[in-house]
């Protein structure tokens, strides 16, 4: 499949993957004299665009594409979006708005969404500090060529109270199927919540996932460094690692052929469905992925075969690749033939 | 699950409400949740607003200064971008940053209650940092032209200005250079 939107990061395995999916840092950066976009009109958001476009030119040369958001159709901006490179806010209003991609680096800087700039790194695995690194270099590229907003009381100013200081949001991706099958993740969610973080369901409505995949985030940015941020919510991280591999092994020793049953059937469905609604298909691929990582699953699949799959199912990735037309039955029946041939080429 | 309304989708929703310790959990589909008046689900980010004007609008008990005593601070607006005080309760977002300046003494208690801090200990722009630098070193090379003009060592007091307004040249010239 070759896209030029693709963020590679899920194609690479990363470190902790039974568990961490992708860590991302978010940076949001205003410039100095210039209106916020929520008080701003269009002429002054093509503007500052424009502004941004010729004084970052350089990025041109380090990998960067530049697109206005008005130039992609909307399938390609849905793309953008499953692949988490921009945010949902990005996709609409789009005359006003622009983004600069770096798809080899997982970089992307959206231009006019909440802010006049979000600066964005996401890659596989359990990875802060290597992706600080990359990302602060970045701003600090920007920070060369631009006058941010900044106040030595309270740091970056942001559009939102909530980003103030660090204005620096770091989050990971995890899938923590023991947690959900054993009812454990409520307590631990609810727990996480006491040290200035925040939880949500990805793939899924309000705090239930689909596919047993959370997001955490810190909540905080006015007071802590970015590396006291990071750490702090690298051990939290931690601790849930270690109980998702405890409730692992204690499902593994207790309900050993429940598990297996329920693994076994998610594979079958998966190898020989004709139509898979996108819930269906993320839920039975999660479960694939917790046998992948128990050993529950004997065959020869792709250890990566979850991350792989997790954007390329759905919808806009699905229009984007086989045909914009496709109405919700014919993307019912082309997700599962997705599937179905790489399950059955093992 | 199904939804408890409708009975034919599956439920997505799930509310759970505590009245008197009494526990009830409603189980809705998408649809009837979001014709419910119970929730509206497109409403997320505005109850995030909402909630965010009820921390602003919040009666601050230790209030000293003049700025809230005064009945006029909701009208109080940025000049840069003409946001009032009044707006920002509402919207929950600034206009731009010089607003941070025009409601400066409202936003350390603002910001206590969002972060439980006030102020910044991360990174500092280039800029910034260069500024303090430029501003320590300006603020010694004065010392020492003063103590040069006690010494009636006008030759070197003169060099000594003159350094001084080579580093503000150079400040000036970063600035208008971006």
């Amino acid at each position: 499949m070759e896209n030029k939107f693709v963020n590679s990061w899920q194609m690479e395995a990363g470190k902790e993957k039974d568990v961490i999916l992708s860590s991302r840092i978010r940076l949001a950066r205003n410039l100095k004299k210039y209106k916020f976009p929520n008080k701003s009109n269009d002429l002054e958001k093509n503007k500052l665009i424009d502004m941004l476009r010729s004084k970052l030119d350089f990025l041109n040369d380090s990998g960067f594409e530049f697109y206005l958001m008005s130039d992609l159709d909307e399938v390609e901006r849905e793309v953008l979006h499953e692949e988490h490179l921009i945010s949902r806010g990005h996709t609409e209003s789009t005359t006003t708005k622009a983004l600069f991609l770096n798809n080899t680096n997982h970089l992307s800087i959206m231009i006019n969404e909440e802010d006049h700039l979000r600066l964005q790194i996401l890659k596989a695995g359990f990875e802060f500090s290597k992706i600080w690194e990359v990302i602060d270099q970045l701003d600090n590229q920007l920070d060369k060529k631009l006058e941010y907003a900044f106040s030595d009381k309270w740091g970056y100013l942001t559009s939102c109270p909530t980003n103030v200081g660090t204005a620096m949001r770091a989050s990971v991706m995890c899938h923590l199927p023991a947690l959900v099958l054993s009812g454990r993740i409520d307590n631990i969610l609810g727990a996480v919540g006491k040290f200035g973080l925040t939880v949500r369901g990805v793939a899924g409505e309000g705090s239930s996932s689909e596919a047993e995949l959370f997001q955490i985030s810190n909540q905080i940015t006015l007071g802590f460094n970015e590396k006291e941020i990071m750490e702090k919510l690298e051990s939290v991280i931690q601790q849930i690692i270690t109980e998702e591999r405890k409730s692992r092994e204690y499902l593994l020793r207790n309900n050993y052929i429940k598990l297996k049953d329920n693994v076994a059937r998610s594979f079958g469905i998966l190898k020989y469905a004709y139509q898979l609604e996108e819930a269906e298909a993320l839920k039975y691929l999660s479960r694939i992925k917790f046998g992948q990582d128990t050993n529950l699953i004997k065959e020869n699949i792709d250890q990566d075969l979850f991350s792989k799959l997790l954007f390329k199912i759905k919808d806009a990735h699905l229009k984007y690749n086989f045909g914009n037309n496709l109405n919700q039955e014919k993307l019912n029946i082309k997700r599962a033939e997705v599937i179905r041939n790489i399950l059955n080429e093992e | 699950m199904l939804c408890d309304r409708c009975g034919e989708n599956e439920a997505s929703v799930h509310l759970t409400r505590i009245i008197n310790g009494q526990k009830e959990e409603i189980h809705l589909c998408e649809d009837c949740a979001r014709k419910s008046s119970k929730l509206n689900s497109d409403d997320n980010n505005l109850s995030f607003q909402s909630l965010l004007s009820g921390i602003l609008n919040h009666n601050f008990s230790n209030q000293d200064s003049s700025f809230f005593s005064n009945k006029n601070s909701e009208k109080v607006i940025c000049p840069n971008c003409g946001l009032s005080y009044q707006e920002f309760t509402q919207s929950g977002l600034f206009g731009c940053g010089e607003c941070f300046k025009v409601f400066d003494k409202k936003l350390d208690d603002l910001f206590k209650r969002i972060h439980g801090n006030t102020r910044h200990s991360g990174k500092y722009p280039l800029s910034f940092k260069q500024k303090i630098e430029a501003e320590s070193e300006i603020n010694q090379l004065k010392i020492d032209m003063q103590t040069a003009v006690e010494n009636e060592d006008f030759e070197r007091a003169a060099k000594i200005r003159d350094e001084i307004h080579a580093i503000k040249d150079d400040m000036e010239e970063e600035q208008n250079g971006k």
